[in-house]
C-alpha cells in the first residue's frame, strides 16, 4: 500500500454532527488530525482525521489488526503518534476511564471485588489516600448497578469472565471520567453480563459522557451505537451507524484488509 | 531426659553468640519475608535468586579493599546487586532478550566472577563463608546492618503497599493512571530486595540468602487469603524456622545457614501438605465431593 486512502463513500470527514453543544464549550471531546500510528514501524492506522462529539456514543468495528485497539492507546497516550496529532481539549490522559483487552488483569493477585473496584477511585486517592464512607458507598452502589451485589468479599480469582467484566464496568464508573473508552468490553463473556453491561454502557452515554467502545458484533453495534468509525488501518468511514455499515463500506474494508502485506507496508507521508 | 528449659531456652540464654544468630534471624523473618509476598505475587522468585547471586562480586571486591568489614562487604554486595538489576532491566527493554534471560546472564556471570575473587584474596574459609554464610558469627556492625535494612524494608513497603499490590495486579492501569509511580514502585523494590539479600547474605550466603525471602512468602499462600496477612504468616513462618533452625543445629551440630533454610523448607512442604487453604490435604482429603 503506499497511495494515500480515497475518501470513503460515507465518509463524514467530522463524524455524526452534534446535536446542540451542551455548555457553550467545544462540541468535541476529541479530535484526531491526519492522525498516523505505527508500531515498530509498521504502520496501523493511517492519515485519520475527525472527530468524537460530545456526549456521542461511538463504536469502532474492523478487521482484526486495523488499527483499532491502537487507536484508544494512542488517545489515552500509551503510543506515540508517528504523525499527526490527538486533540484532547485539555482532558488528561489519566483522567480518561479505560478497558483495556481482558488479558493484562493477573487474576492470580489475591484482591477482592470490592477492592478491584475501588481503584476506580484512584485519581482521588492515589497511592496514599484514604477512602472515606462515601467512597466506599459508592463503590457499593457501582457494583450493585453491574450486578454484583453479594460479591464485595469475593476473590477476583473465584469470578468467571463475564463477573471479572462487570466488577472492571464498577471500576469505570467510580472514575466519572467525561470520556470512556472500552477495548472489545464483551469479548469472551456470557450473554447475560453483555446485555447488563450494554445497559450500563446506555446509562453512560444518558449521563452525557461520550463513550468510544471497539466491538466485533455488527448486530449489537446497530441495534445500541449511533455512530460508528469502520476503520482497516485507513478511515472506511465514520458516521452514522447506518450509513457506515453499509455494503459497499464492509466490501471496502475486507478489499484493504486483503491488500494487506506487512513486508510492502511503507506508509507514503 | 532432657528438659524443655535445657532444649529450647538454654542455648540462647547461655551462649551470647546463639542471642546474637536470634536477634539476625529476627531482623530478617521481619523484613525479608513480608518483601518476599511480593516477590512471590511479581512472580519475580527466580529474579531474586538471580540477584542474591550478583551479590558475590561485590561482597568481595569490598572483603579486597577492606577485609572483613561488614560495611565494604555490604556496600559493595549492594552497588552489584543493583548494577546487575539496573543493566538486566536495560537489556530488557532495549533487546529482544526477556529479563528472566538477561538475569540468568549476568548472575552466572557474578557468580563466577565473585568466587575468582573470593578464591584469590582469601582462604578456603572465606571461600565457604561468602557462599553458604555464617548465622552464629553476625557481630554488632552486622545485627546493626539487619536492623536496619528490616526497619526500612518496613516502612517501604507501608509506603508503596497499594501501589505494588495494583502494579502485581494492574501494571496497564498503573501507567495510565499512576503518572510514574508505577516505575517508582518497581525501582522501589528492587532497591529494597537487593538491600535484603545483602543483609541475608552475611547470615546465609550468597547461596541461600534468597531462602528467608522465597520460602516463608510461598508458604504463607497456603494459610492467609489477603496480601497484608500473607505477609504476616510469612513472618511468622520465617521466625519460627530462625528459631527451630538455630536449635536444630545447636543441638545437633549442624551447620547454621542450611538448618534455617532447611526448617524453612519443611515449613512449607507441611504447608503445601495441610494448609489451610488449597493445601493437599484441602483438596483432595476433606472436600473429596467436589472431586465429583
Amino acid at each position: 500500500m503506499s497511495a494515500a486512502p480515497k475518501p470513503a463513500t460515507h465518509d463524514h470527514a467530522h463524524g455524526p454532527v452534534p446535536a446542540v453543544s451542551a455548555r457553550g464549550t467545544a462540541p468535541e471531546a476529541l479530535r484526531l488530525e491526519d492522525l498516523t500510528l505505527a508500531y515498530e514501524r509498521h504502520p496501523a492506522v493511517h492519515h485519520l482525521s475527525g472527530s468524537f462529539v460530545r456526549g456521542s456514543l461511538t463504536a469502532i468495528v474492523g478487521p482484526n489488526g486495523g488499527g483499532k485497539s491502537t487507536l484508544l492507546k494512542a488517545v489515552m497516550g500509551l503510543i506515540r503518534p508517528a504523525a499527526g496529532r490527538i486533540e484532547r481539549f485539555g482532558l488528561d490522559p489519566a483522567r480518561i476511564a479505560y478497558l483495556p483487552q481482558a488479558a493484562e488483569l493477573d487474576r492470580a493477585v489475591p484482591v477482592s471485588v470490592a477492592e478491584l473496584a475501588m481503584l476506580g477511585h484512584w485519581r482521588r486517592l492515589g497511592a496514599f489516600g484514604a477512602a472515606s464512607q462515601e467512597d466506599r458507598a459508592r463503590a457499593q452502589a457501582a457494583l450493585n448497578a453491574v450486578g454484583l451485589a453479594g460479591f464485595e468479599r469475593r476473590p477476583i480469582a473465584t469470578l468467571s469472565a463475564g463477573q471479572l467484566r462487570r466488577a472492571l464496568f464498577a471500576r469505570l464508573m467510580l472514575e466519572e471520567s467525561p470520556l470512556i473508552l472500552l477495548d472489545e468490553p464483551f469479548a469472551s463473556i456470557d450473554q447475560r453480563a453483555a446485555e447488563d453491561l450494554m445497559g450500563v454502557i446506555a446509562r453512560w452515554h444518558g449521563e452525557g459522557r461520550t463513550v468510544v467502545a471497539v466491538l466485533h458484533e455488527l448486530d449489537r453495534v446497530r441495534r445500541h451505537f449511533p455512530a460508528t468509525l469502520l476503520l482497516a488501518r485507513h478511515k472506511v468511514a465514520w458516521g452514522p451507524t447506518a450509513d457506515v455499515l453499509a455494503e459497499v463500506n464492509l466490501t471496502r474494508a475486507r478489499a484493504l484488509t486483503a491488500a494487506w502485506d506487512e513486508a510492502a507496508e511503507v506508509c507514503a507521508a | 531426659m532432657i528438659s524443655p528449659y535445657d532444649l529450647l531456652i538454654a542455648p540462647f540464654a547461655e551462649f551470647v553468640f546463639m542471642r546474637r544468630a536470634l536477634v539476625g534471624g529476627l531482623a530478617l523473618a521481619l523484613g525479608a519475608a513480608p518483601l518476599g509476598v511480593f516477590l512471590v505475587l511479581r512472580r519475580m522468585s527466580l529474579v531474586g535468586d538471580a540477584l542474591s547471586h550478583a551479590i558475590l562480586p561485590g561482597a568481595a571486591l569490598g572483603f579486597l579493599l577492606a577485609g572483613l568489614s561488614i560495611w565494604w562487604m555490604s556496600l559493595g554486595g549492594l552497588v552489584a546487586g543493583l548494577l546487575v538489576a539496573g543493566l538486566s532491566g536495560l537489556m530488557a527493554r532495549t533487546t529482544t532478550l526477556k529479563e528472566d534471560a538477561s538475569f540468568a546472564g549476568f548472575y552466572v556471570l557474578a557468580l563466577a566472577l565473585g568466587v575468582m575473587l573470593v578464591s584469590r584474596a582469601g582462604t578456603p574459609i572465606d571461600l565457604i563463608r561468602a557462599l553458604f554464610g555464617s548465622a552464629l558469627a553476625v557481630d554488632d556492625a552486622a545485627l546493626w546492618l539487619m536492623a536496619a535494612v528490616a526497619s526500612l524494608t518496613l516502612l517501604g513497603l507501608a509506603a508503596l503497599y497499594r501501589a505494588l499490590v495494583v502494579e502485581c495486579l494492574d501494571p496497564g492501569f498503573l501507567k495510565t493512571h499512576g503518572g510514574g509511580l508505577g516505575t517508582l514502585a518497581h525501582l522501589g523494590f528492587l532497591g529494597l530486595l537487593v538491600l535484603n539479600l545483602v543483609a541475608a547474605f552475611h547470615a546465609l550466603g550468597t547461596l541461600m540468602a534468597i531462602g528467608l525471602l522465597v520460602l516463608p512468602a510461598t508458604a504463607a499462600r497456603f494459610w492467609a487469603e489477603t496480601v497484608w496477612t500473607q505477609m504476616l504468616v510469612a513472618a511468622a513462618i520465617a521466625l519460627t524456622a530462625t528459631v527451630v533452625g538455630l536449635l536444630l543445629s545447636f543441638h545437633l551440630d549442624l551447620p547454621s545457614g542450611p538448618a534455617i533454610v532447611l526448617s524453612a523448607g519443611a515449613l512449607y512442604l507441611l504447608s503445601v501438605a495441610v494448609g489451610a487453604r488449597d493445601s493437599l490435604y484441602r483438596r483432595h482429603v476433606q472436600s473429596p465431593h467436589l472431586r465429583a
